[in-house]
């Protein structure tokens, strides 16, 4: 174990600072705002709506169609050019498969919930804010969920398993693993699961452990951004 | 879903407006807010009323163009992106996003706003390009300004990258505390007529409801740099004129809110 | 042991649990899973015996037989007009259900509802995939014209009636205008425009403030204060 304090200064468990807020785009039927650390994403949820193509549509069921985008001012380095990466919509594609996991759109044939998700700012863990926001928005949607998901990465830098990494971590100088997890609230199952870098069988259960942790912090935070919205008694 | 166009028309002739608003009256809050992508060399948003908008300058190094070799370059470029609007889908942009992104470009290129001369690193070789990227995150109306104003607040609170001296690469992670070497400041108010009435911050059910509408950019000594018609129906010389009197006078309003958040 | 988890009107999210052990039951918007029930929306918590409900906040509109909506014709066919609803779903009304006056075979439906025209209808029937028949023949069924038209969460709409429509009637007296409710969140106002504003923002405020309780008593304050 060589990576004995993190970069940033954290515990090794420790969550980057994150806030959470919904009901941020007036014109979506759902919305969120997530940061964690330097990562910021805006999650918009338009639907249940009608589906185009045709040929999409499901008799039994609305569908669920998951979009993700990097503004092309957001990465750490050079601008991205707009359009969509084949990484973006592998992400979408993973994000709509962990999302799908707990909606029930059984009362909506044929119409789709769409799921929008753009970043202004970067610094590594974005699908898992993209997740934990579009959880949010279709939430304050009032898309029957069975319960919210949440999103945290975890990994191992040089020997240490931590939580929620940064960028700098991430291309860290020494073998390193990147876990983008997500998980549901009550039964703590995965929805989520990838992992890139090199890692032990026992050090990766360690860090699933600790992502049931972090994901439970991330969760609070879910909870306390739609409550926020009905605080307010005078 | 919802128009209520003949009422927009109907109200405007009176010189009144669903909101209650008065016709040159920008709805409240108007709030600008610099340092929103640490990534990006520059950021801004801006919100006028419920409209939300975002601007990042992004610069690189790059060999001039071959008809401008001691020059470095501009371009600006606009997403409406669909978390924005139930109105808009993903894909490449539609003519909307285009008009946007070419109109509040001639706005600030044609005023010169941007020394380009002093982009340019080594002649023939190298200079600095300024790509302004502007998103939408929620259109209600009126992005024309709204875009407008995010450039221009972005633009002023650029800071160029550091530069390896020896190898020349951008450390984008390191920021000088230099701007850009900014001329001017254009901004771009558009004015519309409904049903024979000029008004200014138009929502978007207004934005269905007009009969045409005039985009005019200005600087903060009342010269204009860019000019945009657009609309079905035809406006008389004398129109124009007010519509351009109206820009104006509104632009110095806009430009004191810039001033609060760049100076 | 049975136990209720949370209290009456509580706001809970998703997958918060209600109510644990088998003498409760799960109503609307709740599911069982073990012995627990748990909520599917984001919305507030009724207890009602032993049944535990979830009132949504949010959410979109359920076409519902009986319901009295605001649609906008998008289209017209051969055998009547096809409706925009705000929902994921387009409706039909036929010529025969237009009006009680016989409409002649060859005659310009449009003269009766153009493109573009908003109408307050009321839904015959929906089939099991959401597919909706609409009629004008019934009193207090008719074209919109004039007066402005509001969106608004159709979950909110019973907050906008109010309990016996003691809500809605405020808002009519104290601004003098006529309004018609849309179950599926569509609201027009009509009358001076000043006081359509008025209506306009005690609807949008109920909308807001809809999880608040003595909202009645408030709404009476804001609109005997006027407006400026």
């Amino acid at each position: 174990m060589a990576y004995t304090e993190r970069i940033d200064g954290r515990k090794f468990d420790e969550l980057r600072p994150m806030e959470a807020k919904a009901g941020v785009i007036p014109n979506a039927d759902g919305s969120a705002l997530v940061k964690a650390g330097k990562t910021t994403a805006y999650a918009a949820v338009y639907g249940p709506r009608e589906l185009f193509p045709r040929f999409k549509q499901n008799p039994k069921t609305g569908i669920v169609r998951c979009h993700y985008g990097m503004m092309p001012f957001s990465g750490s380095g050079e601008r991205i050019r707009p359009g969509n990466s084949r990484r973006s919509q592998e992400i979408a594609m993973v994000m709509e498969k962990s999302l799908n996991a707990m909606i029930d759109l059984s009362a909506f044939p044929n119409a789709v919930v769409d799921i929008y998700v753009d970043l202004p700012q970067t610094d590594a863990g974005t699908r898992c804010a993209a997740i934990s926001a579009a959880s949010i928005a279709l939430a304050d949607a009032g898309i029957p969920m069975k319960d919210m998901i949440s999103s945290v990465a975890v990994g191992e830098v040089d020997g240490t398993v931590v939580a929620d990494l940064s960028y700098d971590e991430e291309a860290y100088d020494a073998i390193v693993s990147d876990i983008p997890v997500a998980m549901t609230h009550n039964t703590k199952e995965i929805t989520l699961l990838q992992m890139d870098g090199e890692i032990s069988k026992e050090n990766l259960m360690k860090a699933l452990e600790m992502a049931k942790v972090g994901t439970e912090t991330v969760y609070e935070l879910q909870m306390k951004a739609l409550k926020d919205k009905f605080s307010r008694s005078d | 879903m919802i128009s209520n166009k003949e009422t927009i028309s109907v109200l405007a002739k009176e010189g009144k407006r669903l909101d209650g608003r008065g016709l040159l009256d920008y709805r409240q809050p108007i709030q600008l807010e610099t340092g929103i992508s640490w990534t990006a060399e520059g950021s801004a948003k801006v919100q006028i009323g419920e409209t939300v908008v975002m601007a990042g300058v992004k610069l690189s190094l790059e060999k001039p163009y071959n008809d401008t070799p001691d020059q470095g370059g501009i371009m600006i470029n606009a997403e409406l992106l669909p978390l924005s609007s139930p109105e808009y889908e993903s894909g490449p942009p539609g003519i909307k996003a285009i008009e946007l992104a070419r109109v509040t470009d001639r706005g600030i290129r044609e005023a010169k706003a941007i020394d380009m001369k002093k982009l340019c690193v080594t002649p023939g070789e190298k200079a600095w390009f300024v790509i302004i990227d502007i998103v939408t995150i929620n259109d209600a109306g009126n992005l024309f300004d709204a875009a407008s104003l995010a450039a221009l607040t972005a633009l002023k609170a650029a800071k160029f990258p550091e530069v390896d001296p020896e190898t020349g690469a951008i450390n984008y992670k390191k920021k000088t505390d230099q701007g850009l070497p900014l001329l001017k400041e254009p901004l771009a108010v558009t004015v519309y007529k409904i049903n024979g009435q000029l008004l200014v911050d138009p929502t978007t059910q207004e934005e269905h409801a007009y009969d045409a509408r005039l985009t005019v950019a200005s600087d903060d000594k009342g010269t204009i740099s860019a000019m945009q018609k657009g609309g079905e129906m035809p406006l008389t010389i004398e129109e124009v004129g007010k519509m351009v009197d109206i820009a104006l006078d509104k632009a110095k309003f806009l430009r004191t809110e810039v001033e609060k958040v760049v100076n | 042991m049975s136990n209720i988890l949370k209290n009456e009107r509580e706001v809970v999210i998703p997958g918060e649990a209600l109510a644990e052990g088998m003498d409760y039951l799960p109503g609307d918007n709740t599911y069982r899973e073990g012995d627990k029930i748990f909520s599917k929306v984001l919305g507030l918590v009724g207890v009602a015996g032993r049944v535990m409900k979830i009132t949504p906040l949010s959410g979109p509109y359920l076409p519902t037989t009986g319901d009295k909506i605001i649609a906008k014709v998008f289209d017209i066919t051969m055998s009547g007009w096809r409706f925009k609803t705000n929902t994921a779903y387009s409706a039909m009304m036929n010529v025969k259900d237009a009006s009680s006056r016989f409409i002649k075979r060859d005659e310009d439906l449009s003269k009766i509802l153009a493109i573009g025209d908003y109408a307050v209808v009321t839904i015959t029937k929906v089939t099991s995939q959401n597919l909706i028949d609409l009629t004008m023949k019934e009193p207090g069924l008719h074209q919109v014209s004039g007066g402005r038209l509001v969106k608004i969460n159709s979950q909110k709409v019973p907050r906008i009636i109010g309990k016996q429509g003691s809500m809605i009637s405020l808002i009519k007296d104290k601004t003098g205008c006529n309004i018609t409710v849309g179950q599926n969140g569509i609201v027009w106002i009509k009358g001076d425009s000043d006081k359509e504003l008025l209506a306009e923002k005690a609807v949008k405020m109920i909308e807001a403030r809809s999880h608040e309780e003595g909202l009645t008593s408030k709404m009476e304050k804001f609109l005997t204060g006027g407006a400026q």
